[in-house]
C-alpha cells in the first residue's frame, strides 16, 4: 500500500506527464485559454487514462508478453512488437465506447465533456501513460493507480495554466510573444517550479 | 494544384512550421532535444513516418469510408512506426533507449495525423508524399536548432564531440545545467518562436486586449 501511495505521488508531481515529460502538449497549450474548459478536458484526461492504462496491462500479461498465451496453449509466442498496435486500437476503441456510454446513460455530462473525447485519442498524455506502464513493468494495481495519478497530475497542469493565462491576456506583451511564445515560457517557468517536487519521497 | 511541388516542400520550413505556427507535435519536440544524436535519430524518424503515412493514406483515399477514416490513418500509422521502431531497435540500440516510448509516441504526434487528415485525404500521392516529407523536415529544423543550443551551452559538445572543453576536464568552459533540464526547452522554443514572429510579422497573433494609452482619452 506504501508502495502505491508513493508511485501515486510521484506520478502526480515529480514525473508530472505534462510538465517533466512534455506529453500531451499539444491540447494542453491549445485547450488552457478558459479555466472550465481546461477543467472538462483535465477531467475527461483523467477519466480515460485510469481506463486504458489497467486495460493495456491486462492485454499486456495476458495476450503480449512472452509466454503471456501458455493460457491458450502457446507458451513460445512473443508478441510484444505488436504492442504499439494494440495500445492505440484498445485507446480509440475504449474512448469511443466511452462516448456512447455517456451519450446515452449521462447527457449532461456528456454534453459537458463530449466535445474532449475525440481529442483525447490523439493525446500523447495516454497513450504516453501505457507506453510509460509497459517500460517500467508495472503490475496491475500499479497499473491502476499510475493511470489515476498520472491523469490527475496532468489536469491539475492544465488546469492551473489555464489559471495563469487567464491572467496573463490582460498584460502587455511584445508583439512577437503574443500568444504561443509567452505561454510556452510560462510553460517553462511552472515546469522549473514542478521540479522543486523532485527531491519530495514517501 | 495552385502549389507548386517546391513549394509544398519548402513552405512547412518557416512559412508555415508545424511547431511555431500549426502548433503540432511538440511534445517530442521536447522531450527528446537534450542531445543532437538523439534528435537526429527522431527527426529521421518522424520524417520517414511522415512522408511514408501521407503516401499510403493518399494511395488508399478513396476507398476510406468518412465515418472511420481516424482509425484506419491511426493503423497504418502504428504500422509504420513500429516498423521504424523495430529498425532503431535493431541498429541503434543504446539511442532507442534514451528515445524510451518517444518513438512510440510518433503515433499520436500530431504532425503526422494533422497532414494525413488535412492533406493526404484530398491529393494525389505524389504531393502526399512530398507535403508529408516538407513536414517532417519543418519539424527536423526546429529540432536540430533547440537540440543544438541544448548540447552546445548544457554540455559543451556536438553529436558528442567536444566543442567547449568544461572546467571539469580542466578547460575553461563552464556547462549550463539547466539547459540539460526539461524547462529549459520550453524557453528555447518561445524564444525561437518569437525570433521567428518578429521575423515573420504576418505570425503574430491578435491581442485579445488591447491596452489603453494615455493618448487615446
Amino acid at each position: 500500500m506504501e508502495g502505491l501511495i508513493s508511485l501515486a505521488v510521484k506520478a502526480i508531481f515529480v514525473e508530472n506527464l505534462a510538465l517533466s515529460f512534455f506529453l500531451g502538449m499539444c491540447t494542453f497549450i491549445a485547450v488552457s485559454k478558459k479555466i472550465s474548459t481546461a477543467i472538462g478536458l483535465g477531467i475527461s484526461v483523467m477519466i480515460v487514462q485510469s481506463i486504458t492504462v489497467p486495460a493495456n496491462n491486462i492485454i499486456l500479461s495476458y495476450l503480449l508478453k512472452p509466454g503471456a498465451l501458455a493460457w491458450a496453449g502457446f507458451p513460445d509466442i512473443d508478441l510484444t512488437f505488436l504492442g504499439l498496435i494494440s495500445y492505440i486500437g484498445v485507446i480509440a476503441a475504449l474512448v469511443q465506447i466511452l462516448e456512447m456510454i455517456l451519450d446515452k446513460y449521462f447527457p449532461p455530462l456528456y454534453n459537458a465533456l463530449g466535445i474532449f473525447l475525440p481529442l483525447i485519442t490523439v493525446n500523447c498524455a495516454i497513450l504516453g501513460g501505457s507506453l510509460f506502464m509497459v517500460e517500467r513493468d508495472y503490475n496491475f494495481s500499479e497499473a491502476t493507480t499510475y493511470g489515476i495519478a498520472s491523469g490527475f497530475g496532468w489536469a491539475l497542469a492544465i488546469a492551473t495554466m489555464a489559471g495563469v493565462r487567464e491572467k496573463l491576456k490582460y498584460s502587455d506583451i511584445p508583439d512577437g510573444l503574443q500568444g504561443l511564445g509567452i505561454t510556452f515560457i510560462t510553460a517553462g517557468l511552472m515546469a522549473m517550479a514542478f521540479m522543486c517536487f523532485s527531491g519530495v519521497k514517501l | 494544384m495552385s502549389q507548386t511541388r517546391k513549394q509544398l516542400l519548402t513552405d512547412p520550413l518557416v512559412d508555415n512550421n508545424p511547431i511555431t505556427l500549426q502548433v503540432l507535435g511538440i511534445c517530442s519536440a521536447l522531450a527528446v532535444t537534450s542531445s543532437l544524436n538523439v534528435a537526429f535519430v527522431m527527426s529521421l524518424a518522424v520524417i520517414a513516418v511522415c512522408g511514408f503515412s501521407s503516401l499510403f493514406i493518399s494511395f488508399l483515399r478513396h476507398y476510406i469510408p468518412n465515418s472511420i477514416r481516424i482509425i484506419v490513418q491511426m493503423v497504418i500509422i502504428a504500422s509504420l512506426v513500429i516498423l521504424v521502431d523495430q529498425i532503431i531497435k535493431a541498429y541503434a540500440y543504446e539511442i532507442s533507449k534514451t528515445l524510451s516510448v518517444f518513438v512510440g509516441l510518433i503515433i499520436t504526434n500530431c504532425i503526422v495525423m494533422g497532414r494525413a487528415e488535412a492533406f493526404a485525404m484530398k491529393n494525389k500521392p505524389f504531393e502526399s508524399f512530398v507535403d508529408g516529407v516538407g513536414n517532417g523536415l519543418g519539424y527536423s529544423l526546429l529540432l536540430m536548432s533547440v537540440g543544438v543550443i541544448r548540447e552546445l551551452f548544457g554540455s559543451g559538445s556536438l553529436f558528442g564531440i567536444m566543442i567547449f572543453e568544461p572546467v571539469s576536464n580542466g578547460g575553461w568552459y563552464v556547462p549550463n545545467g539547466l539547459l540539460l533540464l526539461p524547462p529549459s526547452a520550453f524557453f528555447i522554443i518561445g524564444f525561437i518562436i518569437w525570433g521567428v514572429r518578429t521575423w515573420k510579422k504576418s505570425q503574430v497573433e491578435a491581442r485579445e486586449y488591447k491596452i489603453q494609452t494615455l493618448e487615446e482619452h
